[in-house]
């Protein structure tokens, strides 16, 4: 069942002569994880901003065509009746972190949807011990790292257990191996609790074991829209400068030096099961 | 030069992000800081163009303590692009960002004309020129934030994760500048988490956790060990990860980059064949 579905859709901003996004017809299934990915400037945060109404609310400018989100017409609909279905995670967390302790920030969209205190006290708990940042609670979130403040903007939304979230390069500050908790984390919510995944990111090695449908932009278009397989293995990716993981991109090299192996690899354990049984062979 | 002796950092509100770090960058050489959020990196590096003062130990750039001199002095040899551009970027359009540094250091209007449009071409920001920076996406406000750095032209140059919102082509172009910079002696200092980008560009790295140095070497020792990269909450590169799962087989364990990786695999499919 779609939650998202645009057709022809192109936005320009105000003062600007070209549009940011142009046509763009995508269905986004429920309960669907997916990769938003494209060169820098291609439009990819423009979109987003479209899905939760901030365009054409927020930014104004030139809407055409056809956008519903969760069964509502965006044009037609406010940003807080629309963020009861959509939670944004931004890409610079400072947009977002305005409260003077960690808990507050994370209560505030609770508090906006008149939850009842008790509830809210155990959703603040739970999406902290989520994201991880429990014993930060106190802190101010003007005080924390960089990579720290991105925790807090995903429990802030994670709280409010959005059917769909959006999340704009939301492990671009973090460590490795704190990126990969918080896809995990991402990747809990869609499991157990269906909720639609929408990552716009980059590190495709990293994401790329998460997510089900992809979706490529180029210049304000979409160009590509599938599986991760079907679009890591394609030469248009590669030539758009998609980030594919460095496994397919080996794989690519071997294949231009005569050596074939079975399938495309994308994770690395693909990898390390096709390498095997060349190695057996030869 | 620049000498790290015995640095102890405590920030006003108490906390101890460094503990004792002693560290020497030789002219021209390429160093990436590596470790978990909060482990001090970027504490460090602004240690490095005096924005922040050592509370115990201290800094030498090329044998002057940074207590001694103003921000203002050292940023003419060292410069610094944060990690976050919105802390750095302010002007109205992007070329005049790129100029307002030069203005300052006093560059003859031909020079500044000069450096600016050098600047936008090497960092792919010239059809921006008139735009102001905060129209453009997070990845091309960080390249105009490098552009302005680069534009004055310092020995130094630190970079506080560049990588952040860059695709994969503009990583490419990154990584090609940073080691053309660095082939042109410059001293160029990353601090990242982006461990596909520095398995490729194969720099000397310090791994930091809590305040410390916990190992100083070369990448391919450094990014191929699994144990000490865990403890600064680091994983291998993808490459290196299939390499280790493969090492019964009598493949190297040593390997980062792709190039390299390939070139292992085919000489070993042609041994065998």
């Amino acid at each position: 069942m779609a939650v998202i579905e645009t057709r022809d859709l192109t936005y320009t901003y105000p003062g600007a002569t070209e549009p940011s996004i142009k046509d763009v017809s995508i269905t986004i299934d429920k309960g669907d994880f997916v990769i938003l990915t494209g060169p820098s400037g291609c439009g990819k945060t423009t979109l987003c901003r479209c899905f939760n109404g901030l365009i054409p609310h927020f930014y104004n400018g030139n809407l055409e065509g056809k956008i519903e989100v969760a069964g509502l017409n965006v044009a037609d609909h406010k940003i807080h009746q629309i963020a009861r279905h959509v939670g944004f995670v931004f890409q610079n967390p400072e947009n977002q972190l305005f409260a003077l302790s960690v808990e507050k920030d994370v209560a505030f969209g609770l508090e906006n949807f008149a939850m009842p205190r008790d509830e809210m006290r155990k959703r603040v708990d739970w999406s902290l011990q989520m994201a991880g940042i429990s014993e930060l609670s106190e802190r101010p979130p003007h005080e924390l790292s960089g990579g720290q403040q991105q925790r807090v903007a995903i429990a802030s939304v994670l709280a409010m257990q959005p059917e769909i979230m959006i999340l704009d390069e939301p492990t671009s500050f973090l460590d490795p191996v704190g990126a990969q908790k918080i896809f995990e984390v991402i990747k809990e919510l869609n499991n157990k609790l269906g909720i639609t995944i929408i990552l716009v990111e980059h590190r495709l090695d990293l994401a790329s074991n998460y997510a089900n449908h992809v979706i490529v932009m180029d210049e304000g278009k979409v160009v590509l829209n599938g599986t991760p397989r079907e679009i890591f293995t394609s030469e248009e990716a590669r030539l758009i400068g998609v980030g594919i993981p460095k496994a397919t991109r080996m794989y690519q090299q071997l294949k231009q030096n005569g050596v074939h192996l079975k399938t495309v690899p994308v994770t690395t354990e693909e990898t390390v099961v096709l390498l095997r049984e060349v190695l057996k062979h030869a | 030069m620049l000498e790290v002796k015995d640095l102890h950092f405590t920030y006003p509100t108490g906390v101890e992000a460094l503990k004792g770090i002693n560290l020497t960058i030789d002219d021209g050489e390429f160093l990436a800081v590596m470790g978990q959020n909060g482990a001090g990196k970027t504490t460090l590096v602004k240690h490095f163009n005096g924005l922040l003062k050592p509370s115990e130990g201290e800094v030498l750039v090329d044998g002057v303590s940074t207590r001694d001199v103003s921000v203002a002095k050292l940023a003419r040899n060292v410069g610094f692009v944060f990690q976050n551009p919105d802390h750095q970027l302010f002007s109205e359009t992007v070329e005049a960002e790129i100029a307002f540094a030069l203005k300052n250091f006093g560059f003859e209007e031909a020079v500044i004309e000069k450096q600016v449009d050098w600047a936008l071409n090497l960092l792919d920001v010239t059809k921006y020129r008139k735009t102001s920076p905060f129209m453009l996406s997070g990845g091309e406000r960080k390249r105009v934030a490098l552009a302005s750095i680069l534009a004055w032209d310092p020995k130094v140059i630190i970079l506080d994760e560049p990588t952040i919102g860059q695709d994969y082509q503009q990583k490419e172009k990154l990584q090609q500048f940073i080691l053309q910079l660095n082939a042109q002696k410059k001293t160029v200092i990353i601090v990242t988490h982006d461990v596909e980008f520095v398995a490729e560009c194969n720099p000397r790295i310090i791994l930091m956790t809590q305040g410390k140095i916990l190992v100083d070497g070369v990448a391919e020792k450094i990014l191929t060990d699994p144990k000490l990269l865990e403890q600064a909450s680091i994983v291998p590169p993808q490459i290196t990860q299939i390499f280790l799962r493969l090492a019964d087989l009598g493949l190297p364990t040593d390997v980062i980059d792709v190039q390299k990786a390939t070139k292992i695999l085919l000489n070993r499919l042609r041994e065998r064949s």
